[in-house]
């Protein structure tokens, strides 16, 4: 296959020409273990009606940041996003719950 | 690294009830503020510096991380830093530790012989090296109109690297793909939290998988991966959206039928028209799988709203990519798009990788102009000049505007 072959070509030029990666060429490249760790959210549901089913179920799987920055959405597409939780992610939760929650973030106005 | 079933209680118990009233403070670790161009917000993000390997970025979501890159850095070069490349998670199981010694990779399913691969015995093998545009299938979701929901990226989920490593299909042939298969599934260390819930896996057809492009990378820039970019093995697929790009890589499974699991099944489906553009309300449409990426080109030293002075040219520089080829041309309009020139070309670093241009706009009269880039690819295709749009916010590549102010 021509596109290939000219990836090829180019990434053996670029290995030519940079010298610092040549030289590291020569040898295989070693590997340094990792050990980092991750940082935690502090941030929870604001205060209202359905915020304490939301604390509770949500933030086992994922903090709260991405949630409370979605666009305005219509209590139909958050009724998908959390039962889309519940049935393919799995996510226990009560059917009271999952009302509650959908009530709850239909309810949210988004802030800046 | 245990993968405790629901620790909410416990969790919820460490993190403290009493923090609740702390909500909407600044948290300590962040780095400033920024504002994202997002239509009708919301649009202030963290910027944190807070994660291993990472320099400021834009904080979409702590955990699992969504860490996008502040767009400053794409004027910098058409490589992107290892410490601020855009960082997307599915699942918050991550491996915290990982043991370059004790990793092992396995290739199994329809082969002749099962492998299980240390780092050390992958680096001995032939090495490849590409440069390759990593992009979020949702890059500029948040971008949107009207908006959709999901990671509320602006345009900085993407970022472009040389990849160091071995030929999948060189992997494959020591195993010996055997007659019959159709396909091969990638599966990366990251879990569920929920053991019930579908890992992520995701699958290429064969001959794809075996065109000696696709790759395993063991470094990216040279120097090894980040842990929140895959290290110490990722899937490199040039041309493809990230999401066939596994992190963490450890299981390679070859399949004697198509892989029928969420993750190609359900998720990741684009609209099978072209640019997979659609009305909103649009229903009607086959959906397949999410795959080749799509030409776009971005300004990037001049900020909407940027300022210039009448009767002055304005120098206009920025970066390219072609999708899954390389860049044709960038065209640039100092009028909206009813007139172009062409922009002079950078270094060509291969048919995948970021590619910069520049030009000088004429001198322009007082009052507000729309600055346009566009760009088309060497199989012809040019970024559409309407915005694209589909429900679930993939594959926009609509050309960019930039207001410029001359006074």
């Amino acid at each position: 296959m021509v596109t290939s072959r000219t990836a090829f070509l180019l990434a053996a030029l670029a290995l030519a020409s940079a010298p610092t990666f040549a030289a590291e060429a020569a040898e295989p490249m070693r590997f340094t273990s990792q050990q980092v760790e991750l940082p935690t959210s502090d941030r929870f549901f604001p205060e209202g009606p359905g915020a304490e089913a939301a604390n509770n179920n949500c933030l086992a799987c994922h903090s709260a940041g991405m949630v409370l920055t979605q666009p305005k959405l219509s209590k139909a597409q958050w009724s998908e996003t959390v039962n889309k939780m519940v049935h393919v992610y799995k996510a226990p939760m009560d059917e009271a719950d999952v009302n509650a929650i959908v009530d709850y973030l239909a309810a949210m106005k988004p802030q800046p | 690294m245990s993968h405790p079933a629901i620790p909410r209680r416990a969790m919820l118990a460490g993190l403290g009830l009493s923090g609740l009233g702390l909500a909407a403070a600044l948290p300590a670790w962040a780095a400033g503020t920024i504002k994202l161009p997002l239509p009708g917000g919301p649009d202030l993000r963290d910027l944190t510096t807070a994660f291993p390997g990472k320099g400021p970025m834009i904080l979409q979501r702590t955990r699992p991380p969504l860490l996008e890159t502040p767009f400053e850095v794409f004027d910098q070069g058409v490589f992107t830093p290892n410490d601020r490349f855009y960082v997307r998670w599915h699942w918050a199981s991550i491996p915290t530790e990982v043991d370059a010694n004790a990793y092992r990779l396995t290739v199994r399913g329809h082969v002749d012989r099962e492998l299980s691969l240390s780092l050390d015995e992958l680096a001995r093998l032939p090495r490849f090296e590409i440069a390759a545009v990593n992009q979020c299938s949702g890059n500029s979701r948040g971008l949107f109109e009207p908006r959709v929901p999901g990671a509320q990226w602006a345009n900085g989920s993407m970022g472009n690297a040389r990849w160091t490593g071995v030929r999948l299909k060189d992997v494959l042939d020591r195993a010996g793909v055997k007659a019959g298969a159709v396909q091969v599934r990638f599966s990366g260390l990251d879990e569920p939290v929920v053991d019930e819930a579908p890992d992520f896996k995701k699958s290429l057809d064969l001959d794809h998988a075996r065109d000696g492009e696709v790759m395993l990378a063991y470094a990216m820039n040279g120097e090894q991966l980040p842990l929140l970019n895959g290290f110490p093995l990722r899937l490199v697929v040039p041309g493809w959206y990230s999401t066939y790009w596994v992190k963490m890589l450890s299981d390679i499974e070859v399949l004697d039928k198509p892989d029928d699991q969420y993750w190609m099944k359900t998720a990741y489906r684009i609209p099978d028209v072209p640019g997979a553009n659609i009305k909103p309300g649009q229903t009607g449409f086959k959906t397949v799988p999410i795959n080749r990426m799509v030409p776009r080109s971005f300004v990037t030293n001049l900020r909407d709203g940027a300022q210039a002075t009448a009767g002055s040219p304005v120098a206009v520089r920025g970066i390219a990519f072609g999708g899954d080829c390389g860049v044709r041309t960038v065209e640039i309009s100092a009028d909206g798009g009813a007139t172009w020139s062409l922009g002079k070309l950078g270094a060509d670093e291969g048919p995948y990788s970021f590619r910069r241009f520049e030009g000088d706009l004429p001198a322009l009269a007082a009052g507000t102009h729309a600055i346009k880039v566009r760009c088309t690819n060497t199989n012809g295709l040019a970024q559409p000049m309407e915005r694209v749009w589909n429900g679930a916010g993939f594959m926009q590549n609509g050309v960019e505007t930039v207001s410029l102010h001359v006074a």
